[in-house]
């Protein structure tokens, strides 16, 4: 089911259109990864979304209706540029930025401290934004962005500056809102984060989307028909073993055993390989190299700059 | 809407809340007040250091300077100027006054110290023998003309002229007005009004640049619209402008009641403007002499009700006219740079009109009814300043009602203008931005 729609969006400024005829379906209950190099228009959809600004032509749909002001209080958004006050206490501004999201002083405040508390964050309540170093303030920032409980929510690159242990600690968090109900338009450059936590993506270039879908169906298509053997036994002259329809693309000579990557021709299948290869050698490992997101994001990033 | 309040609350209560806010309310009437206070004090403070000067007097006149209360006068007699001189320490003679023989054709006497003497002694000394000179002049004269009663005769010539100025009102009833005390209140109503334009507009610009540059602009206006974060801060900003205004209109007034209690014991205000002569006045009240009671009296007769609501209400009209006008185009100016200093190309705009009011300001205290002082007080950009100054001089209610509608609607205009780059500037970053672009965004739909 369709939560979150745009429709042949199009956005203009001055003599440079930011976006042109972006389409996008985010199913409801997904982890939606919008990506794409810098300056293709991201952050220009993201806005649109949250209504900072609006499109010249185009529907914007919110769970099948269109987009209107009272929805704000349903998305929670974490930008790329984010910062608090820094002077402010860090209580305070949290309560602040959730009153700003349609909360209640008290409610604000009672959820806030369980946040807090699961964060283990509770005794920065009173001490001023400036004191905290920027790991910290970007835990602030995302509790923040999802207190309000908002069914749709947009994180632009929300990795950006956290440890290792904390990217994880938000990665759980992330996936777990996804598991409650909430839909997620996660925003990144960084394909490993990608290829781990999301299930749909819409890649953009040069303010047109050039490919979107599931991400089990985008590796399927972009997969090359090569598999990797690992193997120990005869090294050389197997190219006379294999016939025509298998390509050997590369071959490397390891210390315990050697690797082999084979492309397969005309239709043959996996079994035809192992069927050629097994009486020649011990077989350890066999499995198809599927190209990873960052390939695929390379790959396709360059074929449309030949257009 | 309820979300402006929130915005207002923050930005009102973040700003009320500074030390340096809480320090500058009370600390700035108080010191005002003690300033005042020193002054007076250092006037009526009595010189009371005993000094004694030396005298050659080489004229015929006798003992022209006679010893008095603190300071003592001796007479050298057969002492030249150079002994004189060289016993001066010795002796502990504080200065020597030297009256040169000549003295009624030269009217010059010579006071030598080694320290400069004070002003008091100086005065006292020339008055002295100015006195005696003038007595023996006037005796002299009297002598000749045998006319014994001269003295009194020419005394009684003398006529002090005060004054009164009148106003006829708009219904023709006549009201007692003070020229310089209405130039006052011109004068000092505008140049608050020019001080706190200035003073919170670059907080409203400071406040535009804190938010963009901490980057927490962005999460604020997926919240709210940038128009409202804008108008919230701005009319936060003003809030607090005017409690400051208040608390000191207010401590000024404890502070006033008071010093006027200590100055003048059992008079209170009401029994000074209706006394019509200092005679009338309770005992106590005998330390305010004729001239300060008739001052007392006009700035109170000024004071009148509908004249001062008329002149307060005005004033804070202009007040926030002018403030929200200016405000507005101070956080476009902020929304569209980086930091602080590079606002400076876009200060010139705004500054230039200020100053300006402020110069035609001054004119138009000289002359409240010539064709500057109508555009002045017309034109938006100079009439929260302009307007000030006239108004404790009158101006025709039509003049006014026009000056307060073109001044909203300009607000209105500049306010629109201003959000517009204020929503497009707030989200630049890292980039340089010139009027051309500025002009660029003013064309950009939503």
């Amino acid at each position: 089911m369709t939560f979150f729609e745009t429709k042949d969006v199009v956005k203009q400024y001055a003599g440079h259109t930011a976006l042109n005829k972006v389409s996008i379906t985010v199913p409801k209950g997904s982890i939606f990864g919008l990506l794409g190099p810098n300056g293709a228009g991201k952050t220009t959809l993201i806005r649109i979304i949250n209504q900072i600004t609006g499109p010249d032509s185009g529907e914007v749909l919110f769970n099948g209706k269109s987009l209107s002001p009272k929805d704000i209080q349903r998305i929670g958004y974490l930008p790329e540029e984010r910062g608090l006050y820094k002077k402010m206490k860090v209580g305070d501004q949290a309560v602040y930025l959730a009153r700003l999201k349609g909360m209640s002083q008290m409610e604000a405040t009672k959820k806030l401290k369980v946040w807090f508390d699961k964060f283990d964050i509770l005794q920065w309540w009173d001490k001023k934004v400036e004191e905290l170093s920027k790991g910290m303030q970007q835990k602030i920032q995302f509790i923040v962005t999802i207190l309000h409980e908002p069914e749709l929510l947009i994180f632009d690159e929300p990795f950006s500056g956290f440890d290792p242990i904390n990217t994880n600690l938000l990665k759980k968090e992330i996936l777990s809102l996804r598991d409650k109900g909430a839909t997620i338009i996660f925003s990144t450059h960084n394909m490993g984060s990608v290829e781990e936590i999301c299930d749909h993506i819409a890649l953009i270039n040069k303010s047109e989307k050039i490919l979107d879908g599931p991400v089990d169906k985008i590796k399927k298509r972009y997969r090359t028909n090569t598999y990797q053997v690992s193997y120990t036994g005869e090294f050389d002259k197997l190219d006379q073993i294999l016939n025509t329809d298998f390509e050997i693309v590369n071959q490397e000579k390891g210390i315990e055993y050697n690797t082999l990557n084979i492309k397969l021709h005309n239709g043959s299948n996996s079994n035809d390989l192992l069927g050629q290869l097994l009486p020649y050698l011990n077989i350890v490992s066999f499995n198809e190299i599927i190209p990873s997101m960052n390939d695929i994001f390379i790959r396709v990033v360059k074929e449309s700059k030949n257009f | 809407m309820n979300k402006i309040f929130i915005i207002i609350q923050r930005e009102y209560l973040s700003r009320v809340k500074k030390r340096s806010f809480l320090i500058l309310t009370f600390l700035t009437p108080v010191l005002i007040a003690g300033i005042y206070a020193f002054m007076i004090w250092m006037i009526m403070k009595d010189d009371t250091e005993k000094r004694t000067i030396a005298v050659i007097n080489n004229s015929e006149l006798v003992e022209p300077v006679k010893s008095e209360n603190f300071t003592t006068f001796k007479y050298l007699h057969n002492t030249n100027f150079e002994d004189a001189k060289k016993r001066m320490n010795e002796n502990g003679y504080y200065a020597l006054l030297v009256i040169p023989e000549d003295i009624l054709k030269s009217q010059t006497a010579e006071l030598f110290s080694y320290k400069q003497v004070t002003i008091e002694v100086k005065s006292d000394v020339g008055g002295q023998i100015r006195d005696h000179i003038e007595k023996i002049k006037r005796s002299k004269i009297i002598t000749e003309s045998n006319m014994p009663d001269l003295e009194q005769k020419l005394a009684a010539t003398r006529t002090p002229i005060s004054m009164r100025t009148i106003k006829f009102g708009e219904g023709g009833e006549v009201k007692e007005s003070s020229t310089e005390i209405a130039m006052a209140i011109g004068f000092i109503s505008s140049f608050i009004i020019y001080m706190f334009i200035f003073l919170y507009g670059v907080q409203v610009m400071r406040g535009v640049i804190e938010e963009k540059s901490n980057r927490i602009v962005e999460v604020i206006i997926s919240s709210v619209k940038p128009f409202q974060l804008m108008m919230g801060k701005i009319i936060g900003v003003a809030m607090v402008g005017l409690t400051q205004f208040i608390m000191w209109v207010v401590l000024s007034g404890i502070i006033i009641t008071i010093g006027t209690a200590m100055i003048l014991p059992g008079v209170d205000l009401d029994t000074l403007q209706q006394a019509k002569t200092i005679s009338e006045l309770p005992q106590g009240a005998g330390s305010l002499n004729p001239e300060q009671f008739k001052m007392a009296q006009e700035l109170l007769g000024t004071f009148d009700l509908p004249y001062v609501a008329g002149i307060l209400g005005a004033f804070i009209f202009f007040f926030l006219g002018g403030y929200l006008l200016y405000s507005a185009l101070f956080a476009a100016v902020g929304s569209a740079v980086d930091n602080e200093t590079e606002t400076q190309q876009f200060m010139l705009p705004i500054t230039i009109p200020l100053i300006l009011a402020m110069y035609i300001g001054f004119a138009v205290a000289k002359n409240p009814e010539g064709s500057l002082a109508f555009w002045g007080s017309i034109i938006p950009l100079t009439s929260p300043i302009v307007m000030l100054v006239r108004i404790p001089y009158g101006v025709p209610i039509w003049e006014l009602l026009l000056s307060m509608v073109t001044l909203i609607g300009t607000f209105l205009l500049v306010t629109w203008i201003a959000a517009k780059i204020y929503r497009i500037g707030i989200l630049m970053y890292g980039k340089k931005v010139s009027y051309k672009e500025i002009w660029k965004w003013l064309r950009y739909h939503n």
